[in-house]
Formats: structure tokens, sequence, C-alpha cells
């Protein structure tokens, strides 16, 4: 092993640093993260794991409810999820990996334990690559990822001298994925969340909707003046967008140093993210905290997978969101529209990468364009409205195909194309053709120069001003000409042909 | 024909292939079968607090149920009509499940332990819910929270325990066979001290879903019978992989009913440290003459050495403790069963439910258990405990390289007095010494009542290796005929 002086030591560091110095403190940050996993029944027993929508305690059976002599047993999609997950996060799932059992009391945690990997996780040693916004990665190390039984879900009615437990949720399996303290603004924080969703997404561990708690974020943070040395964190818990990760980690930090410079300590705390206030508040100190007394849980034994298994896995994972990133730089996308689309896909859950990488380069962009201006604000809107329309990947491919050919022939202008495709993608159905629909709908534009002179000849007329300007020389005119007779043409018209021929008549 | 007096007290079944081959020939039927057990339950129960509760309409229905398909020349399987008792601590769908706790008093069980479930369906019929020490914590159901069973052979006396009701019940004939679990020695030592056969299987051969949870690891669902072949043939049919209990494991190729009797050239060994100080000259003497007499069937009695067993029950009132402070743990007083009628918060609804639902003998388990487990206390006792207990498991599969099977005492006792032991956990939990080491290492083991002219049963202990199961009914049907 060789030695560094620690003086060297220190002013690599610092120069490295200098960049995350706030009022000359440098903050750190660690993210553990929640992930649900996307199995049919829980983590350790047959009841259904989708919960959305059902009625409080119905997706409950005597595993879940924590009645005697009910055993869990493991479920193995929970498995092949975890180490699918393992993969995404840069490594390959622990071969020998062991359940233990997490003591505390509380109603919504039916047996008086939680099922959790304490000391053997089945991942260790992952990295995930981060991407800010200036164009740099930054790889960040994952310390470990473990599986794990969620509780239920208790409600406190205002004003009401009870509580109340929905069981629904208990049980629902858990990827608990813990970031090494290697972040240090809230950029990186929310880079850091956004990769995580984007690889539990694009790997198939997960729906990771966060609306629906899917994936929720704890954020531990801490500052110091010495960077070599971590000042004492706070963690604050269950944050599940990536704007309260990035809110909440600049609260944190601004409240510790104004808690320094006031001469004051940090205290080890949880803490919660109250969102309508944008600010943090405690919840419990360090001295609450619990001895958990973890052991092995006699009743799961250990998770052992071997190469055959690993393997198996391997030849089935998907492709992962850096695939997708080279794959749309070769066909030129910009990397706001490559982060566009990769967010899009996980959010919405179509086939836009696919669709788009299989286009030609000006094609591509064009689709790329399309699903991010036209088609994604629809999508969002429908779910907003809680609507019923789902929107055929198949019936959107062909719908593409067809205006893309229109609007190459320039029979559709792009403010039409626009309208077309949100109208049919609305009804969700393909027309025997699309352009005799958007003939009949008005869409078409006129490319017809007899037609068109006749307009122009009368735009021509009744605007002599304007086009005394553009005879003089600013063209800016001709463009209120070439609105006029788009106006004319009740938008019909095509307006490259348009001002082509009022260039020509106007000989400018 | 279904019983024969063997005198003014006990009851002896025929062979239960008899009873379920009568059934089926029509010449008895099952419901004659679940009334004789009805009536002698009722008969002795007042007398000895053999049982909880009486499932009487539902074993009568049942039995009926099996008639009909006889008649409709149906199979009414390998156990049809046969009557047994389970221990109050398996759940039986929709009868009452106390585990003798009154944390658990007035719990209707909406579903069913596996065990159960296998025996009904292969046409055998729960009549009754068998006394136990309160959640299976004891060694003489005098820690039952509701009644203490007593002995059949002396009424001043203790049945053992937990599974004492269990072992009573058969002793006493009201059935052919009860079911009973066996954590550190629940079956074997009340199948002692009542005199009769009393087996723990390998760990995981018997699904542990729907027992109330003693501790996990070592947990094993057994069976008290009048004969080998009925213990072996219930086994069989409870035996085998269970998609309710990650732990179980398959059923051997070879059913556990078919008995190899050829003993020739098997080698016993006497673990020499069973001999030592603590156990009781008379039971040392009967055991020992008992394990002789299997010379005579052909296997050679050898000497051995398990030098780690001295520490077994220690390693044992750490483990198990703390498995069961962590299993009792649901118990809290908020979904099922005993809570506190008054409480002014959570915490306090908490503490007075289970200060008020459990005993001294679950607290004091509850109070070790969190010991040992706690940070700081862990390493020192959880972890040295483990370390020992892999120690045992190496120097099980030594001895099971040089003997097929290792013998002692089952207990270091004959049945004692009601009350004896009452100020004396020690002394209760001494009772288990010899016992323990099965559940430790996971290998089953038998208790054969041993030849015995007079005075109170004694039951001599034997351990074969893991899933030798059959072999260890083999020895015990051999000894029974040598009777």
């Amino acid at each position: 092993m060789v030695k560094i002086p620690e003086s060297k030591v220190q002013s690599q560091k610092s120069g490295v640093d200098s960049k995350y110095l706030v009022n000359g403190y440098y903050p750190t940050i660690g993210i553990e993260c929640h992930v649900q996993l996307k199995t049919k029944s829980k983590l350790f027993s047959t009841a259904s794991n989708d919960a959305r929508g059902a009625e409080p305690n119905t997706l409950v059976n005597h595993v879940c409810f924590g009645l005697p002599g009910a055993l869990p047993v493991l479920n193995k999609e929970a498995v092949r999820l975890a180490s699918k997950a393992a993969y995404a996060l840069g490594t390959r799932p622990q071969k020998f990996s062991k359940f233990d059992r997490k003591h505390y009391f509380y109603p919504d945690l039916p047996k008086g334990y939680q099922i959790s990997q304490y000391d053997q996780p089945i991942i260790l040693d992952g990295k995930i690559t981060i991407h800010l916004e200036n164009g740099i990665k930054r790889v960040i190390n994952i310390t470990r990822a473990h599986l794990e039984e969620d509780a239920g879900k208790s409600t406190h009615p205002t004003g009401e001298d009870y509580s109340l437990v929905d069981l629904n949720r208990a049980g629902t399996p858990l990827l608990e994925i813990v970031s090494e303290p290697e972040l240090h603004n809230s950029e990186e924080a929310k880079a850091y969340a956004k990769e995580l969703w984007l690889a539990m997404k694009y790997s198939g561990v997960s729906d990771v909707d966060l609306y629906h708690g899917n994936m929720r974020f704890d954020v531990n943070v801490s500052v110091s003046k010495d960077p070599t040395k971590f000042g004492t964190r706070s963690e604050t818990k269950n944050l599940n967008s990536f704007k309260s990760v990035e809110k909440a980690v600049d609260y944190e930090i601004n409240r510790q140093i104004d808690l320094l410079e006031k001469g004051e300590k940090v205290i080890q705390e949880t803490r919660g993210w109250l969102d309508d206030k944008q600010k943090t508040v405690s919840q419990r100190s360090k001295e609450d905290a619990h001895d958990y007394r973890y052991f092995p849980d006699p009743d799961i034994p250990p998770v052992v997978l071997d190469e055959e298994y690993l393997m198996g896995i391997e030849s089935s994972l998907n492709k992962t969101p850096e695939y997708w990133r080279s794959a749309l730089e070769k066909i030129s996308l910009s990397k706001l529209q490559t982060e566009a689309l990769l967010e899009a896909q996980a959010e919405l859950g179509s086939s836009y990468l696919e669709l788009v990488t299989a286009q030609t380069m000006e094609c591509a962009k064009t689709y790329a364009n399309w699903i991010i201006n036209f088609e994604v604000p629809l999508r969002r809107e429908l779910l907003e409205k809680s609507s019923d329309l789902k929107i055929d990947d198949n019936i959107r491919e062909k719908l593409f195909e067809q205006l893309y050919l229109l609007q190459k022939d320039g029979k559709l202008s792009s403010n039409n194309v626009k309208a077309l495709l949100v109208e049919l993608l609305s009804q969700n159905k393909l027309p025997d053709s699309v352009e005799k629909y958007a003939e009949n709908a008005g869409y078409i534009q006129v490319n017809d120069s007899a037609e068109l002179e006749q307009i122009i000849e009368k735009v021509i007329t009744e605007n002599p001003k304007p086009v005394a300007d553009v005879q003089n020389g600013e063209m800016k005119a001709i463009g209120f000409l070439v609105g006029q007779v788009m106006k004319a043409s009740a938008g019909k018209a095509n307006p490259a042909m348009v001002q082509q021929i009022i260039r020509d008549k106007l000989k400018v | 024909m279904a019983t024969e007096l063997k005198n003014d007290l006990f009851y002896t079944w025929y062979k239960i292939d008899e009873l379920v081959k009568a059934v089926k020939s029509g010449s008895k039927t099952a419901e004659s079968l679940v009334n004789k057990s009805l009536e002698l339950a009722k008969k002795f129960n007042p007398e000895y607090n053999v049982v909880i509760s009486l499932l009487e309409d539902k074993a009568i229905s049942r039995a009926k149920k099996i008639d009909e398909k006889v008649k409709a020349g149906e199979n009414p399987g390998r156990l049809a009509g046969v009557p047994f008792i389970a221990k109050d601590n398996f759940l039986v769908f929709g009868a009452e499940t106390t585990a003798a706790s009154n944390m658990l008093k007035g719990f209707i069980a909406p579903y069913q332990a596996t065990a159960i479930e296998r025996l009904e369906s292969e046409g055998a019929i729960c009549i009754a819910k068998a006394n136990l020490d309160a959640l299976a914590h004891g060694t003489s159901t005098e820690n039952s929270d509701f009644f203490t069973t007593l002995n059949p052979h002396d009424k001043t006396r203790v049945p053992g325990g937990s599974s004492g009701g269990s072992a009573a019940s058969v002793a006493l004939g009201i059935v052919p066979f009860a079911l009973g679990t066996d954590t550190g020695g629940s079956i074997r030592q009340p199948a002692s001290f009542c005199g009769v056969i009393g087996f723990k299987p390998t760990y995981g051969l018997v699904s542990r879903s729907g027992v109330v949870a003693m501790a996990s690891s070592t947990d094993t669902i057994g069976v008290f019978a009048q004969n080998a072949y009925d213990g072996s043939l219930v086994m069989d049919v409870m035996s085998g992989k269970d998609d309710l209990d990650s732990t179980t494991i398959e059923k051997p190729i070879k059913p556990i009913s078919q008995l190899d009797l050829n003993l020739k050239g098997k080698k016993i060994g006497v673990v020499k440290e069973y001999f030592g100080d603590g156990l009781d000259k008379d039971v040392a003497e009967i055991v020992k003459n008992s394990i002789n007499e299997f010379e005579k069937l052909g296997a050679e009695i050898v000497d051995i050495s398990l030098p780690s067993l001295p520490v077994a029950l220690a390693v044992y009132y750490i483990v198990v403790p703390a498995e069961v402070s962590s299993n009792l743990a649901r118990h809290d007083g908020q979904r099922y069963q005993y809570s506190a009628s008054e409480a002014n918060d959570l915490n306090e609804s908490y503490e007075k439910s289970r200060s008020q639902g459990f005993g001294a003998e679950a607290k004091r388990r509850i109070m070790i258990g969190t010991h040992v487990l706690s940070s700081g206390y862990y390493d020192a006792y959880y972890k040295k405990a483990q370390t020992v207990r892999t120690k045992l498991i190496n120097e099980f599969n030594d001895a099971f390289s040089k003997v097929d099977f290792l013998a002692g005492p089952v207990a270091p006792t004959k049945a004692f007095k009601v009350g004896e032991n009452d100020d004396d956990p020690i002394e209760m939990y001494l009772q288990d010494i010899y016992s323990v080491a099965a559940n430790l290492v996971g290998v089953p083991a038998i208790s054969i009542p041993c030849h015995n002219v007079s005075g109170l049963p004694v039951g001599m202990q034997l351990m074969a290796p893991q899933k030798s199961d059959a072999s260890l009914f083999a020895l015990a049907a051999q000894y029974g005929e040598m009777k």
C-alpha cells in the first residue's frame, strides 16, 4: 500500500472541491432510495402487490396480517428483479445473501418486526453515472442495496381519538439503494435521483411512478469547513419528487450553515419535508433511536444464486439509459432532446426510443420533436384528467409515418401537423387514409399556384403600404403579407410557396 | 371391535391400518370411531384435564362424510375415520386455538395448519385440542393459563410438557394418535413421562405453517402414538415440502411408514455425556438396560462421546428465547385477541396488553431473548451461541459417521409431582437437558417407552441422522414387539 502524505491528500481534495463550497462550507450528501419492485404479489406472501385504487385492507392475507402460525415465503420474482437491478447499478448480485428481522413496535408493522437484509444484502458496491446540466458526468458509488418489506400505512384523522391502519402496502417488496456520501450539491442530488429513476425504469425493475410513491428518497446532508471530515448529518425522509430532493438539500445546507454561523450545533436527527412550506422540520432525534435487535430470520433460508442463474439474468437484461444515450447521439439528437425522450419513455412507458432510433437521421429529429412537443404534453394532459384513453404505440407509429410523408411533400404545414397529430392521437385510431382525413378536415396545404396566385393578387392590392415597404427592401414586411395570405386561405396555403410567389411578383 | 380394554384405565386401539381397513370395508363406521373417542374424552377430561376444547360437531360431521364416501365407493384416504387430538397450538380451521395462553383465548383460526390439512385430506378426524404449557413454554403443562393436565399413571404427577395434553390423551387411549410440537423436547419428555411413543422428526420434514411459532429454527411437528407403525404412518402423511413454509424439505422417496426391521450390523452409540451428574439413578439404570436389549435384535452397542453436549442447554436457552422474543412480538393487542381494555396512548396499550396477556414464563423468555439480541450483547450471547451450535452440529455429523444411532435418556427424571418445580424455573429448564441437542442439530429423535415392570414409565431417547426418520420407527417397532 502506498502511503500518501496527508498534506497532499488535503490539497488535492480541496482543489477538486472548491466549486462546491457554500460560504466556506463543504456540503456532503448521501441518498437512500426505496424502490417498489413491480412484482404481482408481495415479498413474502401471495397477496396482490398492486394497491392502486384498492379499498383499505383488501390486499391482506394471514401473512400480511401477522396471524399466529403465518410464515413468510420469499417471492422469487422479487429476487429476479433485484438481480436485474444489480446490473442496472453496474454490478452483479451477491451469490449469497440473507434476510434479517428488524424489530420495533408500530401498528402498521403487524409482526412486530420488518424483514430486511442487514449485513449480507443482495447488492454490494455498485455505481451509477450521473449527468449534470453542463454536460459533466460523475460516477457515484452505491454502497449497497437490499430487499425488504414495506410497512402498512397509518393515518391519523385530525381531531379524532383514533388512527387508521391500511395493510395493503404491508409486505410490498422494496429495494433500498444506499449511495456513498459522494454528492456535494442539490444539482448532483437531483441528477442522482433522476438517474436512479431511469435505471430502475429501464431495467424493468419498477414502475417508478413517483406520484404513487414507487420511489421515495431519504437525503442525508451535512456541511463541514474541513473537507476531510464530515459534519453532523440530518436525514430528511420520504421525498417523492426530484424537485423536493433538490429543494430539501438546499434547505438543509442553508439551515445547517446558518446554525453553525450562529455558533449553534447541528443535531443528528430525522427530518420531514413540508412541501407547502418548502422547508424541513424535525421529526425525531438520535436519542429516540431504536435498538432494532437484528438477527437472521430463521423462517427464510439464505438466498443462494449460482452462475447459471446469473447468466440467465444477464441474457435477459434490457437496454440501459446509457445505451439509448449513445444511440441517440449517433443520430445527432441534441442532449436536451435525448434527456427529454429518456424521461418521457420512463414516465409514460411508451416505446419512443425504439421508434426514434429506427428512423433516418432527418426523420428521427422530426419524430423526436413531435413526441416531445406534441405527444408528451397531450399524454400528460390525459393523465391529469384521469382519462381512460390509451394511445396505442402501433397506431402512433403508422400515423407518424404518414404525417412525415405529407409534411415532406409540403402537403401539411407544421402547425397543421400538430393539430392533426393531437386530433388523431386523441381518437387513438388510424383513418384509412390520413391524407384524405386531413383534406376533409381542411388541414391540407394549398399547393395549387393558380389558386394561390388569385389570393396573393388580392392581398397585394389590398395592402399597398407593406408592398411598398418590401419593394423598398424592408423584407420584414414580407412576413406580414404571407400572414395575410395564410389568413385568407384559412391556413391551408403552403407558406414557403406563398413567399416565393410574392417575391416573384414583387421582383425582390 | 375398535378398542379393547387393557386394564381399568387405559385403552389400546387396534393399529391404524386395521382401523382404516375396517372403515373402508364398512365393518366399522368412522362415526363409531369418532364417537368412541369423544366418549372417552368426556369420561377422562374431568379427571385429567387433557383437552381445552372438544370439536364434537365438526368431528361427527366429518365422520359422516367419510362414511358416505365409503358407501359411494370412493377412496376415503389412508387415515379414513381415524380420530386424533391436536395440541392447541395447531390452527384448525374454524376452531378456537389458544396455545393455552390468555393472549390467544377466543382466537378462532381463519386458516388451517398444513399438518392438519394433510391429515384431514387422508380422512383423519380431529376431535379435540389438547392442553399444553402456555405458548409451549414449559415441561409440565403447569404453565397452561387454564389448568394442569395430570399424569395418567399417577394423578399427583405432571404428564410432562409442553405437549402434556397430547401425551396423556394417547396414554389414556382417548385417540390412537395425537399431534404435538417439539422445540426442545416438548414431545419426547411427556412421551417418556406418560409411557407412549413420542417422535420429533428431522427439522423441516413437516410444515410449521399454521402452528403458533415458538422458536422457528428448532420448532418441529411430531406425533404421539400407541405403537411405532401408527406413528410412522401419521408422519408419512404429514411430511414433505410445503409452499407455505420455506424451511420444509422433500419427503424421503421410501415412505416413512415402510419400516426396515433388520437391525443386524447397526451400531447404537451410547452417549457418555448423557449419563453424568444430575441423572436420576433409577432412570439411568432402566435406560441403560433397555438400550442393551437392542443387542438381542442384532445391533451393536458402543460407547461414544459428544464433548459439546453439556453446553447444549446453555446454547438452547439463548437461541430459543431470542427467537421467542421475536415471534411473540406480533401479540401486541392491536389486531386480534387480548387487548388491554384501557390505555391512554399507543405505548400504554402495548405495555398493558402484553403484560396482562402474557404469563410470567413468556415474559421471562421475552426478556432473556431481548437481552441477548440487544446491541452490545449480541456478539457475547447470540452469536457465540450460534457458533457453539455449529460445533455441536459438526460433532453430531462426526458421531453419525461412526454409528447409526445415538442413545440416552429423554429426561433426567421420571414424572415429577405437581407443584414440585413451581419456584424453580432452572429446575424446569433442566428437564430439557438431554433433549435440546436434537432440536439444535435438526436430527430426528424418538422417545420409546422402556420395559419397566413397576412404577412410573420411563422413555429412552434414540436419535438418527437427518432424514433417517423411518429408522427410528423401525427400532421402536422391534423393541415394542419384544415386550
